[in-house]
């Protein structure tokens, strides 16, 4: 029976259909469903991921309270009658700063702001830096070279600096330091984003759909981007890790808003009030616990979903 | 024969990105700057000119003329480190006086505290990545994730807390003591004055430099000339020092470089911190201010200093590795 194994056409499994009820849109999300649920099985895998959700949980518990909680037991012009400058209390548990206010309720405010500032900085990090890195990726060499060279520039750049000018010269609000932050740190994704689309765009599958009369477009929107997701999503997780820092370090030269004051403008102001040399060193540890924390718990969350998404490392 | 023109390349890259980014300055500082830096000179400056005498100070700094003209003298100047008069900080002093001095209290420390980073950051990583999962890999993994998590203020500030304002070991701030000594005393009092922010920013870059070399050897460890090299025989010293190490190097030599921009950021938060009067310190000030002639001084120094370290970066990578040269 096995003289001929050529010719004998394979056994045909038969294919376990999907009950006929579902329609493709339903299919595509049981498809979406179970890649999620795979992930999510990888993902509590690594208990360093899992810590790092933990504490982003905890904080962004914390921001969403900030909001809903009663605004007025928050407004520093009006609870300035607790004792000033005083370590942590009972009443007061992570001390007072020089106006009497507390310093929980000063840093529960700074998480919504800083975080907010994270997250869409780093969204318009992502956005430039995926936009870029396709177009550099995907078009002919000249746009290439062009787009590289410009990302290298930025890539380079002591981004501190560039952000020190830009913001000598637009002013400092909320939304000046969030773009310039977003302006300074695209690079990287970008050059990441460009290799992926080089790597992928060689593929079969590519070239089978560009043979059926597939547009560029189409091309780009339905079989690269999805390919490029979950890289992407694992970068802007670190991203957000560098944006709150950055932002810490704007507002701790000062640039920080004045009327949203995130945890680095709080940290600002205890500096410039000599809070060292005061030895009140409650006015500084809860902003500056919060800063690691979060930056920390965006990390290791980064660090496990690229462990999952980047096969080359996963190897290990 | 590659060689030459890979530096060639190199070369015109490093003059293309720096006129790139000297446009950007001149975007920046010539045409959307706020403010008219005549007026603001005058006004710091104390001095009573009237509007002809204002307008022969704009010629002689070449702002009457159109536009291109102004990008083409503008060009020369940077390159040639004119950058003009302080405009508020202090108008009586040309920017490059306040500069130069600043610029080599600020080098010594970048430039030691980079190296000691490196060192110990690239020795640990290897110890790391070889001995995976052990104790020193597992300590130095944990201290490097929070020393990359925590901005390098407050890494100052911790050690301003314990080790000067309770401790009384270092001073709190400055570059020397008030009143300045002399001989060898003056010496040791400037390295007393630099140990903290040394320490500071020493630590704050250990953790990058630890955890790159580390995932680099790891990768190298898992190539197949690694395990031929094993299977040959060779002692384990010898595949880490000849095989593995001097291939998992060129990664990070790369990622030096390109962390040093990030290396010049966290300096200027550090001097604050300090209060130690080099550039970084300066920048804030000019910033504070409003100064924009010494902004963009520090701004065109600091891109230079960084397109240096880099092209320095690709040298290194290319002598170590010829297939670079040859490609």
């Amino acid at each position: 029976m096995k003289t001929e194994p050529a010719i004998t056409a394979p056994e045909v499994q038969t294919p376990v259909l999907p009950p006929t009820k579902l329609t493709p849109r339903q299919l595509r999300r049981a498809r979406h469903r179970r890649t999620l649920g795979r992930f999510w099985q990888q993902f509590r895998q690594s208990k360093m991921g899992m810590i790092g959700l933990a504490i982003l949980i905890f904080y962004a518990g914390v921001a969403i309270f900030s909001i809903f909680a009663n605004k007025g037991a928050l407004d520093p012009t009006i609870t300035t009658n607790g004792p000033r400058l005083a370590g942590p209390s009972l009443h007061y548990p992570l001390g007072t700063q020089i106006d009497g206010i507390s310093v929980l309720s000063l840093t529960i405010e700074g998480a919504r702001i800083s975080l907010f500032v994270g997250l869409s900085a780093a969204l318009i990090s992502m956005l430039l830096g995926t936009l870029i890195g396709m177009w550099a990726g995907y078009k002919s060499s000249v746009h290439d070279a062009i787009l590289m060279r410009i990302t290298d520039v930025f890539l380079v750049l002591p981004w501190l600096a560039l952000a020190i000018v830009l913001a000598a010269m637009f002013g400092q609000n909320f939304w000046i330091i969030i773009i310039i932050i977003g302006l300074t740190s695209w690079a990287g994704t970008a050059r990441l984003v460009r290799a992926q689309v080089l790597s992928v765009k060689e593929r079969t599958y590519i070239e089978r759909s560009r043979a059926l009369g597939a547009s560029d477009a189409h091309v780009v929107l339905k079989h690269i981007t999805p390919n490029l997701m979950p890289i992407i999503f694992a970068n802007t997780i670190l991203t957000i890790a560098i944006a709150i820092l950055s932002e810490s370090q704007l507002s701790f030269l000062g640039l920080g808003d004045p009327n949203a004051k995130s945890w680095g403008t709080l940290i600002e102001e205890a500096f410039n009030h000599g809070a060292l040399t005061l030895h009140a060193w409650w006015w500084l540890m809860a902003p500056s616990i919060s800063i690691v924390l979060v930056v920390l718990g965006f990390t290791m969350v980064g660090f496990a979903m690229d462990e999952i998404v980047n096969p080359r490392i996963r190897e290990r | 024969m590659g060689t030459a023109k890979y530096l060639l390349g190199k070369l015109g890259q490093l003059f293309i990105t720096l006129i790139l980014v000297l446009s950007l300055a001149f975007l920046l500082f010539r045409v959307w700057q706020p403010g008219d830096p005549v007026a603001t000179w005058a006004k710091a400056s104390g001095a009573k000119l009237n509007a002809e005498q204002l307008d022969q100070i704009r010629h002689e700094w070449g702002l009457d003329v159109p536009l291109p003209r102004q990008y083409v003298s503008y060009m020369g100047q940077m390159l040639t480190f004119n950058f003009g008069t302080s405009t508020i900080l202090n108008p009586q002093e040309s920017v490059s006086s306040m500069f130069w001095s600043r610029m080599a209290k600020s080098a010594i420390l970048i430039v030691t505290s980079t190296f000691a980073a490196i060192a110990i950051g690239v020795l640990l990583g290897i110890y790391g990545g070889w001995k995976r999962q052990g104790k020193v890999d597992q300590a130095s993994m944990s201290s490097s994730m929070i020393l990359y998590a925590m901005p390098e203020f407050v890494l100052g500030m911790i050690f301003i807390l314990i080790f000067a304002a309770t401790l009384h070991w270092f001073p709190v701030s400055l570059y020397e003591s008030p009143i300045p000594k002399t001989g060898l005393s003056h010496w040791t009092d400037v390295i007393n004055h630099m140990a903290l922010p040394w320490l500071t920013l020493t630590l704050a870059y250990v953790g990058e430099f630890y955890l790159v070399m580390r995932s680099s050897l790891l990768d190298v460890l898992g190539e197949e000339y690694i395990a031929l090299a094993r299977a040959k025989g060779v002692r384990e010293k010898y595949v880490l020092r000849k095989h593995a190490v001097p291939n998992a190097l060129l990664p990070t030599i790369t990622l030096v470089a390109l962390s040093f921009g990030f290396i010049l950021s966290g300096v200027i938060t550090v001097e604050l911190v300090f209060s130690y009067p080099g550039v970084g310190k300066l920048s804030v000030d000019a910033l504070r201010q409003r100064d924009f002639a010494v902004l963009q001084a520090t701004f065109v120094i600091s891109v230079i200093a960084v397109l240096l370290a880099n092209f320095i970066a690709d040298l290194t990578y290319a002598y170590l590795d010829p297939r670079v040269r040859r490609a």
